[in-house]
């Protein structure tokens, strides 16, 4: 009789554990995936800038800092990218962001430039980029969120570091690439 | 960053399986109305025979239910004769399917437009990885960037919470079971003069049968309008959680509202997919018993009270 309770309560925490872990490497799949999103826009954005580095100067021939500045902050968020976490990644980020600014300011002085189209286009796709990153960055941090939560709680929290689980970084850029919210219009 | 914690974020992930668990309940209750009819009509023919009939009533169940599972899809938009829409023509659409669904966390789905200019749009496919986006040019034309946003984070919810699927299955299940009533109505109708010279348990057979005959498709009706209203409620909601922004579907809702304009190609059957009622058609005395969607004038007031 002893017997056939223990192996009960013995089954019982064994399919505790199974289902918690396999819970536990979902949540986490999740996070990765959501990772290779953001990812895929950066890159897709590092990828813009030099050609708009390139035509902002052809006009604007005497700001050489502002492209300086703007050239180094994308080779340290390229670095960044290959090997840093996700913290350290949006600090190099948020430098190029700003860095990005500076050019758009300086842009603005020019109004010829305004009107060239590869500009207009470049400028539009890097929009709809930084909108991309935004979203891809609060589905990521959903997902980070669902798994940190999940793995704090109790009684997961006793026993998810021994299985290797340990919690997830969140993703925050500035605040400046967050969407505004527009105004109501009637 | 309080917008990341908001307790208020549906998971896509629970909405999703809880679609799965409704599929199979669907499959199984359409199934079984379609056994029960069956049955009696080949009772009320052959007396004894119902049981003989059985086989091909579930064979017609699971036949349709296969065909709107991998082409339910491809016959809706035909029907709706939707165009799919090159990566180069309207960018700005494109645009924005693709960064919501990046922040649903889905794939970008194939987009398609139907050129009438009755403002409205629906999602179709059977799964994220096969799903289709349909909006009319009137859409395109008459919405601005914030309503747009608003209408496609709703599309985009029902690809993501799986509604797409369980709203083709039903579609084309009700289909079935109106196709079965209406030939068992005009086969009993036909048949009628054989049924007269038999004894009393086939009159209340034949009873039996005459109201499932009447009632099944109704009920079948219901059991979509049903379904198809409580998806909107949560597809209004994820999507405005998606954009951050509930005003746009508001405005874009208000003013797919106030345009009388009727969707020439939209039906009966199609009418539950789209984001508001595309017929437009004049109130009836069980007016909000056979609406397809819930009243527009409720899912505004929902929307701007989050």
């Amino acid at each position: 009789m002893e017997i056939v309770v223990l192996i009960v309560i013995v089954a019982a925490i064994a399919l505790f554990f199974v289902a918690t872990y396999n819970r536990l490497v979902t949540l986490r799949q999740r996070v990765k995936e959501a990772w290779a999103d953001i990812d895929v826009q950066l890159k897709r954005r590092h990828d813009l800038i030099p050609n708009l580095v390139e035509t902002v100067k052809g006009y604007a021939t005497h700001e050489s800092t502002v492209f300086q500045n703007v050239t180094q902050a994308r080779a340290a968020a390229v670095a960044a990218g290959a090997s840093a976490s996700p913290q350290e990644r949006a600090q190099a980020e948020n430098m190029l962001t700003t860095a990005l600014r500076s050019v758009f300011a300086v842009a603005e002085n020019y109004p010829q430039l305004q009107a060239v189209q590869e500009f207009k286009d470049l400028s539009e796709n890097l929009t709809a980029t930084e909108d991309k990153i935004a979203f891809a960055r609060r589905f990521y941090n959903g997902n980070v969120r669902d798994y940190n939560t999940s793995l704090q709680t109790f009684p997961t929290n006793v026993f998810a570091g021994m299985l290797g689980f340990g919690p997830e970084q969140y993703f925050e850029l500035a605040e400046a690439t967050e969407r505004e919210v527009p105004q109501v219009k009637f | 960053m309080a917008s990341e914690t908001s307790p208020a974020r549906i998971s896509i992930y629970d909405a999703a399986a809880a679609n799965r668990w409704r599929t199979v309940l669907l499959v199984v209750a359409f199934t079984a109305i379609i056994a029960l009819l069956g049955y009696f009509v080949g009772e009320y023919f052959y007396p004894g025979g119902g049981l003989a009939v059985l086989p091909f009533a579930l064979a017609l169940s699971l036949g349709s239910a296969f065909t709107s599972y991998f082409a339910g899809d491809r016959i809706v938009l035909a029907q709706s004769q939707a165009r799919e829409l090159a990566p180069n023509e309207e960018t700005e659409l494109h645009n924005v399917v693709e960064t919501l669904a990046i922040g649903l966390g889905i794939p970008v789905p194939k987009l398609f437009v139907i050129e009438d200019s009755a403002p409205n749009a629906f999602a179709t496919g059977r799964d994220p990885r096969h799903a289709s986006v349909v909006v009319t040019r009137g859409l395109i034309d008459k919405m601005d960037r914030t309503e747009l946003e608003g209408v496609i984070a709703h599309e985009l919810s029902h690809v993501g919470n799986r509604d797409i699927r369980v709203m083709l299955l039903v579609t084309i299940l009700v289909g079935t079971v109106a196709l079965l009533a209406d030939w068992m109505w005009r086969s009993m109708f036909w048949g009628r003069g054989r049924g007269r010279d038999r004894g009393g348990g086939n009159a209340i057979i034949a009873v039996v049968a005459i109201v499932l005959a009447i009632l099944t498709p109704i009920i079948a009706t219901l059991i979509q309008l049903a379904v198809s209203r409580q998806r909107e409620y949560l597809a209004d909601a994820s999507g405005a959680l998606l954009t951050r922004y509930p005003p746009g579907l508001a405005s874009a809702l208000r003013k797919i509202a106030a345009d009388r304009e009727v969707l020439e190609v939209a039906n009966k059957a199609t009418a539950s997919l789209y984001i508001a009622n595309p017929l437009k058609d004049a109130p009836t005395f069980l007016d909000h018993l056979f609406d397809t969607h819930p009243p527009i004038e409720e899912r505004i007031k929902r929307l701007e009270a989050m």
